[in-house]
């Protein structure tokens, strides 16, 4: 269990305000951290790793870390510019943590760079980069794992690919991961809660699907078409600025109105 | 041609002498200041700069004034040396190196400072995160990764130490094989009109100057163009 307890003064885009969150996480859990820029996201993430001041009171599993340098945070941060050692290879970027050749190993296997091991990181794609990024973060074998927008300098079919790669490692570490996204779809493949933030608070935390998905409010609309296949009548209506196929009971009409709520994503 | 064989080098060899424990002392000296100066946020750093950078701007002989009233041995400075580990600080090459070091001080802070600020702040964070200390993040990650600057700090304070007139003149006079050093020993060539000689003083001077910063400028451009800032 970690429970943490933040307060900050901060200059967010809507002027001064203060990061104030108060909240546990169970150990396991992947949380995302949504929101708006200049919400605190990226601040929480350095208050945590110790990297910035605040009144904290942080406990991981039983021991206090409010007190505690960066160094001795049982930590792993993936920067969003990945921040890698540029005059070490591949493997001296992860053995420059910790000496455990076979954790290394281990890493560069299941992230599919062991070919890339010589290779200086100037020389990587962005996608080789941030999985170099997240072994480094690991070969501590973190509590703790902090990872601000991953995933935001890559493209879809790379976000794709690794967040398979992210969920193994996640498991096979038994970490807490903490995320900063942007992405829905990020969030929605990885995280097991997610936390809204706006304006320094936390103003929604849940599972993706219950703060992501909502159902909208219910409009009337007027049936624009209707198309009957064997087994379904599809009627197209217009619905706050678009068109929209729903399917519908078989003695609908054109011309009808008709009440249409949506679910999705209200962020 | 037979001159060139007959003129003394030693100005020279002292030149060198002079700008390598100069630059070696500073290099130690300076590293940890130079990179407090790039990660604090005191609000004395101003001062601290200002103070860093008055060298560049002060005339040599002021300096070389300051320099002799504080080091002479009525001074306290230089009456503790003298009394205790009977070291002259003026007109020897103790004092010399002591007077190099503060007029060539900016040019060793300086670049390693902008090297160190220019540095990714995440990549020092990471470091810290991986457990290492301040000092192994210094010596592992953020030296090696400032080369251009650490490069422009070494050389252009080996050479600016070589260049020295003003302060070296009023601090260690021209005692020959002990003070003279090359810049000196062109200005009492033309003092006594030997031409000649002065010419070939001032020749080897100008092409050893531009010889360092010829190095100094391929270096950064052979950099950047692996780096692939310029094609």
């Amino acid at each position: 269990m970690i429970a943490v307890k933040i307060e900050k003064a901060l200059h967010g885009v809507h002027g001064s305000m203060r990061l104030t969150v108060d909240k546990e996480i169970k150990k396991g859990d992947f949380v995302a951290i949504m929101g708006e820029s200049g919400a605190g996201k990226t601040t929480l993430l350095r208050v945590l790793a110790g990297l910035e001041d605040a009144q904290e009171e942080i406990v991981v599993e039983g021991r206090s870390w409010s007190a505690l340098p960066p160094q001795k945070r049982e930590i792993g941060f993936v920067f969003q510019d990945y921040a890698l050692f540029e005059n070490m290879s591949v493997e001296e970027n992860l053995l420059f943590v910790n000496k455990e050749r076979e954790l290394c190993n281990r890493l560069l296997d299941i992230t599919q760079l062991s070919t890339l091991r010589e290779h200086n990181v100037t020389m990587l794609s962005g996608g080789q980069k941030q999985r170099v990024a997240l072994c480094r973060a690991l070969m501590k074998r973190p509590r703790v794992l902090l990872m601000d927008e991953p995933f935001s300098a890559l493209d879809t079919s790379m976000k794709e690919r690794l967040y398979g790669e992210i969920k193994q490692l996640h498991q096979a570490f038994g970490m807490t991961t903490i995320m900063v996204s942007h992405d829905v779809n990020t969030t929605f493949s990885l995280a097991s809660r997610v936390w809204i933030l706006h304006e320094g608070r936390i103003i929604s935390d849940g599972t993706p699907q219950e703060v992501l998905l909502q159902k909208s409010p219910t409009y009337n609309t007027k049936v624009l078409r209707i198309h009957k296949s064997d087994t379904h009548t599809v009627a197209t209506v217009y619905f706050s600025g678009t068109l929209l196929e729903v399917e519908v009971d078989a003695d609908i009409k054109v011309g009808e109105m008709i009440e249409v709520s949506v679910k999705g994503v209200m962020v | 041609m037979t001159e060139l064989f007959s003129i003394s080098f030693s100005p020279f060899i002292l030149s060198f002498k002079l700008a390598g424990f100069t630059t070696l002392i500073l290099f130690i000296a300076v590293l940890p200041f130079a990179w407090w100066l790039s990660q604090t946020k005191s609000r004395f750093k101003p001062i601290l700069e200002a103070l860093t950078a008055l060298p560049i701007v002060l005339p040599p002989s002021v300096l070389g004034f300051y320099l002799l009233v504080l080091l002479s041995p009525d001074s306290a400075l230089g009456s503790f040396f003298e009394d205790m580990f009977d070291l002259k600080l003026v007109f020897s090459f103790a004092g010399l190196v002591v007077a190099s070091c503060l007029y060539s001080f900016p040019f060793m802070v300086q670049p390693l400072q902008n090297g160190f600020e220019g540095l990714n702040k995440h990549m020092l964070e990471a470091s810290y995160l991986a457990g290492k200390s301040t000092a192994k993040t210094l010596f592992s990650v953020a030296l090696p990764n400032i080369k251009p600057s650490l490069m422009t700090a070494l050389i252009i304070t080996f050479a600016h130490t070589v260049g020295e007139f003003g302060v070296v003149l009023m601090v260690g006079g021209s005692i020959p094989g002990e003070t003279k050093v090359a810049s000196v020993a062109v200005y009492e060539m033309v003092e006594t009109m030997e031409y000649g000689v002065a010419h070939l003083y001032a020749a080897v001077m100008l092409l050893m100057s531009f010889t360092v910063l010829l190095g100094v400028y391929l270096f950064h451009y052979r950099n950047k163009k692996s780096l692939g800032i310029i094609s």
